[in-house]
Parts: C-alpha cells; structure tokens; sequence
C-alpha cells in the first residue's frame, strides 16, 4: 500500500552537520560503492569515461556560498540525500505501491520488482532524492542501508550506513529521532537542527546543523600588538646602506 | 520539467479522444449505424493512441497491471482505472449505437463521466504537485477539463457548444500562465528555505555537486527561453482557439473546413502542452542554482 503510516516505532534518520562537513565527497563514493553492489539494482553509470559521464547516486554534495549583511561570505558544503520524510510525497503518488514507508523503522524504500519506472515519486519529491537507473529503468533512492543498520555479519561499528562510517569530518550522525534521548536527538536540541523547506510540509526526519557563528577578528587580536614591524625605518649599517644605495645614480 | 513527447501526445491526444466520447455518451450528436462507427473509431483512435504513447514513457511497462491497484491513494493510478473503464463501458455502449441502432443511454451517461473523470485524474497527477508551484493550484485541472469539454465538442459537431466552451478556455488557458508565471516566487520556496541558510545571508552556488548531468538536471531543470515561450503562446492561441472560432462564425463551412478547424486546434493544444511542462520550474531545480526568482 503507498499510503503513509500514522506513525512509525522508531524514526530512523541522519543528522548532517554543516559547519564540520568539509565537502571532501567521502560520503558520495562510499554510498555509491555500498549500494551499488548490495540491495537492489546496482547504480549504473553511462559515459563515465568520456566526454558526458553521467550515472546514478544516491547522496550528492553541493556547495554554496552565503553571504551575510556584515563580515565575509562563508563557504558552507551541503551533502544531500533522502530525508525520509514522515510525511513522504513520493509515496502517495506510487501507482503500483513500490514506494513505501516502513512502520517499524520509518525508512521509505522502493520495492524494485513493483517499479515500474514512471518517476513521478521523483517528481513529488522536492529534494532531488530520488533518481531513475538509466540502465535499469528502476527508482533507486537512499535505504538508509538498511542492509548494513541491522547486517549481524557485520562488526557492530560498521552497522551505521555507509556515509555515517566514512565521514572523515564526523559531520554525520545516524540514530532514532524518536527517542528523545538518542544522540541525533540531542545534537539537533542542542544545536538548532533545522527542516529543508518545512513549507512544502513534509516533515523531513534528517535533520541539518546550522553553520556555528564565525569567530570574529577582534576576538582572537590578542597577539597583535607584538607582530607590529619592529623598525620601520633601517638603522645603523643598514640605514647608511639604504641612504648610500638611495644616492646612487639610478636610485629611487 | 522536461517535456517529454510520450507525455505531451498523451494528454493532448487522449485529453481530444475522452472528450469526443463524453459528448457521444451523453448522446451529442445522436448517431446510431455507420456514422456511430466512424464518430467512435475516431475517438478511440486518439483516446487509445495517446494511452500507448504514455506507455512509452514508463521504464519497465510490462509492470503497467501493477499500477491499477493503488487508487485508493495514488492520481496515477486512478486515471489508469478510470480510462480502462472509460473505455470498456463505452465499448459497449457504442455497440450498441452501431450494431443495434439503440441508445443505452444509462451506461452512455456513466461512460461519459468516466471519460470526464480520467482527464481529472490526468490532470489532478500534475495538480497535486507542490513541488511544481506553477501546476499546484485548481486551474490546471480547469484548464485540462476546459480542453477536454471544447475540444471534444469540435469533433462531435456540437458547433455552438464548441464556441463557448473554446472561448471560456481560452480565458482560462491565460489565466493559467499569468498566475503560473510568478507561481514559484509567489510559492515561498526559494534556495534561503531549500538549504536552511537563509537566515545566514543571502545564499549563492558555489559549486555543483559533479561536473556533467544526471538525471535531476535531464529530468527538472528544463528551461525555455522568455521570447521562445511568448512566441509559442501566441501560436497556441491562434491555432487552438482563434481558428477554430473562425470557422465556427464562417456560414456554411463543411466538412473540410472543419477538418481544418480540428486540425489547428489539436496543433494548438500540442504547442500549449508542451509550455506547460517546459515552463513548469520544479523546485528542485533551486540547489542547482537553475531558478533565478
């Protein structure tokens, strides 16, 4: 069925935080080299040695740059992927029910066999999260990795999703925004964590870090009345030097 | 959004095809025998032709079964129930106009509202969107159902019908692009709310995520040039309603001049359908710096 559930035992999430995300990709190629050799079709690339590459993936980063009314432009990278939203848009408008929205753990899913590669979730989805295989003709989105979270073969450290475990940066965090006292639940208590587009209504779980204030000049000056030049002008051998040099033919 | 030709021939065509059956369903004009059969082959013509056409659309049609069974939530799936019933009640509906020369008229009203019914759906897949601003607001099924209603009339030879209902749809196809061109401005949506850092300052991309396309781009963020776009509406209006309108006031057109007016106006729809999915800005398009409101 692609109606929603009223509400999920745990809702399982990311929280990205985007004032330690560095935007060095790290997260893009391990999610792309998880996923596109465990559930599901792989994720195909077309040209990807020539003069258009172009293939699937299932997180991206953007890079934007903000500048406020006073100071410098910040540079603030922004990894994208699903949201795994409560109220998930690309369910609802499935025709043959291969999108849904698991109720024990909320993650939304495409049941491949069912898709039949119409892309109006894509569509519906206003965070550019789902992408149609141009090979395998079939949606492919973010499952959380929901065959590494619960993968008993694995050792405990890696049943995190894949961009979670490679993040160089710790920018990213994985946990269950239903229990108030979980660590994504405190980090986005704590800091602020904010919605993509809350006015579209659909209640994304992942939640965003915003970028902490920027630590401004006067505050770390303290040193610099000791960096001052220590003569401005050149004294004793230096200074007859200069003037000597200066009275020369062709000096300034 | 990309404008896909399967999609545009669908809706331009099956929208025409739904139309003429309404009209015949409700017994406009009253034809039983051969000229039932023509008026009929007609219709399913363009009904069936632009449902094929769709299907081309679809990555994996062989699945197509599938989606009859989510009506209860998904627009997609109820224009699939809706059509295949559309045109199943109107089958026999119209063999009985062609075969027994009698009008079922209970099943010819039923099957008229589904034919009705399967451009709403058609047009509520493309309405319920919020992502699209320009498509999410209640004239886009108006002015699907105002094509479907005034086109079907031209073909039925229901010419004093067809003359208002061209002209009430031409009213709304331009309500329909003055409010759609500032839908997304008007929508909230812009990239301060789509990356949460507008609150920051003003917000600027610096970087794409990769160096070529991919499928967001291909699909979303389609752009069609100002002076193109102006150009094409005004070819839509002439040909879809100022032609047509034309030849309804001429006295005495006939058969050919009618064939002319249908002709000019099923070009006309092609040229205002493809705007409206070239136009139409997805808000995705807003992380890759492609809508400048």
């Amino acid at each position: 069925m692609t109606t929603l559930p009223q509400s999920t035992e745990k809702k399982l999430g990311l929280v990205i935080d985007l004032d330690t995300c560095v935007g060095c990709h790290a997260c893009v190629v391990s999610c792309k080299g998880w996923n596109t050799e465990n559930y599901g079709a792989p994720l195909s690339d077309q040209d990807p040695y020539g003069k258009e590459p172009s293939g699937t993936f299932l997180n991206r980063v953007h890079s934007y740059e903000v500048q406020p009314d006073e100071g410098h432009a910040a540079l603030v990278h922004f990894p994208k992927s699903c949201l795994h939203c409560e109220d998930a848009p690309c369910v609802t408008v499935c025709p043959t029910g291969a999108s849904y929205k698991r109720v024990e753990d909320g993650i939304v899913l495409v049941n491949e066999s069912d898709c039949i590669g119409c892309g109006l979730c894509a569509w519906a989805c206003p965070y550019g999260a789902r992408e149609l295989d141009a090979e395998e003709k079939v949606m492919k989105k973010c499952t959380l990795c929901v065959d590494r979270i619960y993968n008993e073969n694995l050792p405990e450290v890696d049943r995190v999703p894949a961009c979670v475990r490679t993040c160089p940066a710790g920018a990213r965090h994985f946990g269950d925004f239903a229990d108030p006292d979980s660590n994504v639940s405190i980090l986005t208590a704590e800091r602020g964590g904010m919605d993509l587009m809350p006015e579209q209504g659909t209640k994304p779980v992942n939640k965003y870090l915003p970028p902490r204030e920027r630590d401004r000049s006067e505050d770390v000056d303290i040193l610099a009345p000791f960096l001052d030049p220590i003569a401005a002008e050149p004294q004793g051998f230096m200074g007859w030097l200069d003037k000597a040099l200066t009275a020369m033919p062709g000096g300034r | 959004m990309h404008p896909a030709p399967s999609v545009i021939i669908f809706s331009t065509l099956s929208g025409i095809g739904f139309g003429l059956l309404a009209w015949l369903g409700f017994g406009y004009p009253a034809v039983t025998g051969w000229t039932a059969f023509a008026f009929f082959a007609i219709a399913y013509l363009l009904a069936v032709g632009g449902l094929i056409a769709s299907t081309t659309h679809l990555g994996h049609p062989e699945r197509a079964l599938k989606a009859f069974s989510q009506w209860r939530s998904s627009w997609l799936s109820r224009e699939g129930v809706c059509a295949v019933a559309a045109l199943l009640i109107m089958a026999l509906y119209g063999a009985g106009l062609v075969f027994f020369g009698t009008r079922w008229g209970f099943l010819g009203v039923i099957g008229a509202l589904l034919s009705l019914g399967t451009v709403f759906t058609t047009a509520m897949i493309y309405t319920q969107l919020k992502t699209v601003p320009r498509w999410n607001h209640f004239t886009t099924p108006a002015m699907f159902m105002g094509y479907c209603v005034s086109g079907g009339a031209l073909l039925a030879n229901q010419w004093a019908e067809a003359f208002w209902l061209l002209l009430l749809t031409a009213i709304i196809q331009v309500i329909v692009w003055w409010r759609g061109d500032t839908a997304l401005a008007q929508s909230g949506t812009n990239l301060a709310t789509a990356t949460g850092l507008g609150t920051m300052g003003g917000v600027r991309p610096f970087e794409p995520p990769h160096t070529g396309t991919n499928y967001l781009l291909r699909e979303f963020a389609f752009q069609v040039g100002r002076d193109h776009a102006f150009k094409l509406r005004i070819l839509a209006m002439v040909l879809a309603f100022a032609i047509p309108l034309l030849v309804i006031l001429l006295p005495g057109a006939g058969h050919f001049m009618a064939l002319i007016a249908v002709i000019s106006h099923i070009v006309g729809v092609f040229a205002s359908r493809w705007l409206f999915f070239a136009e139409a800005e997805h808000v995705v398009g807003l992380y890759y710096g492609k809508r400048t409101v």
